[in-house]
């Protein structure tokens, strides 16, 4: 049991010794660390590691390497990746093929698998170690501290790694003070709005109850993010803890985790380092002595999107419709079950640790004048490295894509950076050198949203992106509100119709009109910001609408009804691989045999094809295309 | 409520006991009885409003709500197709169409043999590996239309084998 400050001071330097003798080889072991996030275990990487203990055993040296999963490393395009300390080599892309060779060549020979290095696209050069790689280079690790390092599963680790030195600090403090270094550290909220966390903490602090709550927003609900489920899978305990600190500062002695049903594995590591620390005395009653108590619950979503809401997610732990409540009374007065409740995002929470911990200063040294603090953004689509990056606010667009991002795979030309998920906008070309902080990206017509960054190619079609988020929007609608529930199914069926080449220039004003009175008509912010994809897509590729409706063209040939596939005769070897994987059987031999070939051609009956692009991936010789 | 077995309602009687000391309980009881009995048709719902208090009209309320509670038995294997827009934008919608196709169900459906239920979801969060697609839990990354028919033909061999 740890129950007195003396006891975690005792625990933290152990703990601490420990995992840097692991890193630096000081304890004379070698240590193997796999990532063990969503993207990479679905490679297999747990398969790896057992092999990898498999393998030692075989060779005689297991009791001088160890293998842990850790959280996720955030280079999801290189994964599954393995690391190996005290060298700090970092292999990617590993298979489970590939584990003889590292543990013979590596582990038994001391010499490094040259192939499974990673390679600098621009320059070629490999690169052994992970800060050497221009996608780690400009990154700042805080909400993501020790994500990538420690065993999400061993309390141990975490606190080897700083965990609860925070709330050390915090406990030390008058709960006002907290605030205060909230406050003074300017952090704003990282799920999407970014009211100033401090405030918000300061009103619950401010409200008489007999009983407050904290409620962590885990239902991280846009499609292309995934930074808090990296995070909760990463390093839970930093999530716990900053919940205790918030917890701590305005009067609260419970917390509440909901997180969406679909992240098993952060629910499963929530749960584990929830048991854990209350093992050890961290969390329940009279904490370090301090005479503070406080415990963490943990309930899980069940699939609806609306609930990421704040009042809608309280809703939903009442056990009721997730279904946004008007506002005022905010949850700061009148929360979870009528008590003054504060609903904080993953991402901010797992900052809390580190602002009490280094202090406001430290971190408000990063950012911008309104923006402080780093950012962590899932990047996504048409981008060469695909994966979770946190960068200080006031970080490019352009170095987001291309520095970072590593650009456009295939050398495509970029078309449009989507942020902010279907309540955001895109952001063209012109706008790549603008530094991204909250009000910057509003300003711009997007916004930061929960830090999803898709980007899109020539290939994507506007429209059909619009209509994308407008589909999804309409499904998660909640019903409760007219003018969310009518108005993004009229814009929906406006926007079908303008990708099947049926709209007219009138239905253009009607998409505006409707955009606005559903921006200032709805209930929550889900129908406030419905629109944002239409009006962004709008202003920035009106000409791509007006190609839908006048000229009949979807210009990127997505739209289906409005592209068909073709077979360059003069490219056609007649191989036939393509007619063989027709799902319709509309790919027929034609009497043409072209220059230098031997076969004839083929040809695709546009009558009969069903648009499914299954020809498009197995011809070899790139003889098929969209018009 | 005579359509359901003794056991099933010992069953749902026993998820609903897990939960007495929270407080609201119901989206928990929901997501277990979800989880272990497979759905939660109106019977159930009877036997959970007498054992929490909670109305019937309450409960389907809220069953209906929610995309993960369903009123019918899901397929023996559930196919989720990502659609999150990092999945879309590299062609999820082809993938999705062709499991369509190939199954003849339409998303959100039960192929007639109670095999194979398709299900649009929302991201998952693995945009690292879109296009990306999850059946009872395992993840196949980077899919497309092409990989389809074998991993379906797998499952139609496991689910006839097993």
């Amino acid at each position: 049991m740890i129950n007195t400050i003396d006891k975690l001071n005792e625990n933290i330097a152990a703990r601490t010794k420990d995992l840097q003798d692991k890193l630096s080889g000081a304890d004379g072991k070698r240590h193997i660390v796999l990532c063990g996030g969503t993207g990479c275990l679905s490679n297999h990487s747990k398969e790896i590691s057992e092999k990898f203990r498999e393998v030692l055993a075989d060779r005689g040296v297991a009791d001088k390497v160890t293998v842990n999963l850790v959280g996720c490393f955030g280079f999801c395009s290189q994964g599954p990746f393995v690391k190996i300390y005290p060298e700090d080599t970092l292999y990617r892309l590993v298979k489970i093929e590939d584990v003889e060779e590292i543990v013979d060549t590596d582990i038994c020979g001391g010499t490094v698998v040259d192939r499974l290095l990673y390679v600098e696209p621009a320059t070629g050069e490999k690169v052994s170690k992970q800060d050497d790689i221009n996608f780690y280079k400009k990154q700042r690790r805080v909400a993501l501290h020790g994500c990538g390092v420690i065993n999400p599963e061993d309390i141990n680790e975490a606190l080897g790694m700083g965990a609860f030195q925070g709330l050390k600090r915090a406990l030390s403090m008058s709960r006002q003070e907290v605030i205060d270094e909230v406050l003074a550290s300017g952090i704003r909220g990282r799920g999407g709005a970014g009211f100033p966390s401090g405030r918000k903490w300061q009103f619950a602090y401010n409200s008489q109850g007999d009983e407050k709550y904290v409620v962590c927003n885990g239902d991280e609900g846009d499609p292309g993010a995934f930074m808090d489920r990296s995070i909760l899978e990463g390093n839970p305990l930093a999530v716990i803890e900053g919940m205790m600190i918030a917890g701590y500062a305005i009067g609260a002695s419970n917390g509440y985790f909901y997180v969406r049903a679909e992240y098993p594995i952060a629910v499963n590591r929530l749960r584990i380092a929830i048991k854990q620390a209350k093992e050890l005395g961290l969390l329940g009653e009279n904490i370090l002595g301090s005479g503070f108590s406080f415990d963490c619950h943990l309930r899980l979503g069940a699939g609806a999107f609306v609930c990421g809401e704040e009042t809608a997610l309280l809703n939903s732990i009442e056990g009721k419709r997730g279904m946004p409540r008007p506002r005022p009374p905010f949850p700061a007065v009148k929360g979870l079950w009528g008590k003054p409740t504060i609903i904080n995002n993953v991402e901010t929470l797992a900052c809390v640790p580190y602002i009490l911990r280094e202090g406001a200063e430290k971190f408000a040294s990063v950012g911008t004048e309104k923006s402080k603090g780093t950012k962590v953004f899932a990047l996504g689509g048409k981008v060469n490295n695909v994966g979770l990056v946190e960068v200080p606010m006031g970080t490019t667009l352009r170095e987001l894509i291309y520095d970072i991002g590593g650009g456009i795979p295939g050398g495509k030309k970029f078309k449009a950076i989507q942020t902010g998920g279907p309540s955001g906008g895109c952001l063209t070309e012109e706008f790549l050198d603008e530094p991204i902080d909250f009000d910057n990206l509003v300003a711009k017509g997007s916004m930061m949203g929960s830090g999803g960054a898709i980007v899109m190619d020539e290939d994507n079609c506007m429209v059909d992106v619009a209509k994308f988020y407008m589909e999804f929007i309409c499904d998660e609608s909640c019903g409760k509100c007219t003018p969310c529930r009518i108005g993004t199914k009229r814009m929906l069926e406006i926007l079908t119709r303008i990708t099947e080449g049926k709209g007219t220039m009138q239905d253009l004003e009607d998409l505006e009109d409707l955009s606005k009175t559903v921006k200032t008509n709805s209930l929550c912010a889900l129908g406030q910001t419905a629109s944002n994809p239409i009006t962004s897509t709008l202003s920035h590729f009106r000409d791509e609408y007006i190609a839908h409706i006048v000229d009949k063209k979807c210009p990127a040939h997505v739209c289906k009804s409005m592209m068909q596939y073709v077979i360059d005769k003069e490219k056609c070897i007649g191989c036939g691989m393509c007619a063989k994987g027709c799902p319709a059987g509309c790919i027929t031999r034609t009497d043409y045999i072209a220059p230098g070939h031997k076969l004839a051609s083929f040809e695709i009956d546009a009558a009969k094809c069903v648009k499914c692009g299954a020809c498009i991936s197995t011809c070899k010789k790139d003889a098929i295309e969209k018009r | 409520m005579g359509g359901l077995k003794a056991e099933a309602v010992a069953q749902i009687k026993e998820i609903c006991g897990r939960y007495k000391d929270e407080n609201t309980p119901l989206m928990m009881i929901l997501s277990d009885i979800q989880n272990e009995y497979g759905y939660i048709p109106l019977e159930v719902q009877e036997i959970v409003s007498q054992e929490t208090g909670i109305s019937v009209a309450e409960i389907y309320g809220v069953v209906t709500f929610y995309s993960f509670f369903s009123l019918t038995p899901k397929g023996k294997y559930v196919i989720g197709c990502c659609l999150g827009t990092a999945c879309y934008v590299k062609g999820a919608q082809n993938v999705i169409d062709k499991f369509s196709e190939i199954l003849k169900i339409k998303p959100g459906e039960t192929t007639a043999d109670g095999m194979f239920t398709l299900d649009a979801l929302r991201c998952i969060g693995a945009c690292g590996i879109a296009p990306a697609v999850t059946i009872n839990g395992t993840v196949y990354p980077k899919m497309s239309a092409g990989k389809v028919p074998e991993v379906v033909a797998h499952y139609v061999k496991e689910g006839a084998t097993a």
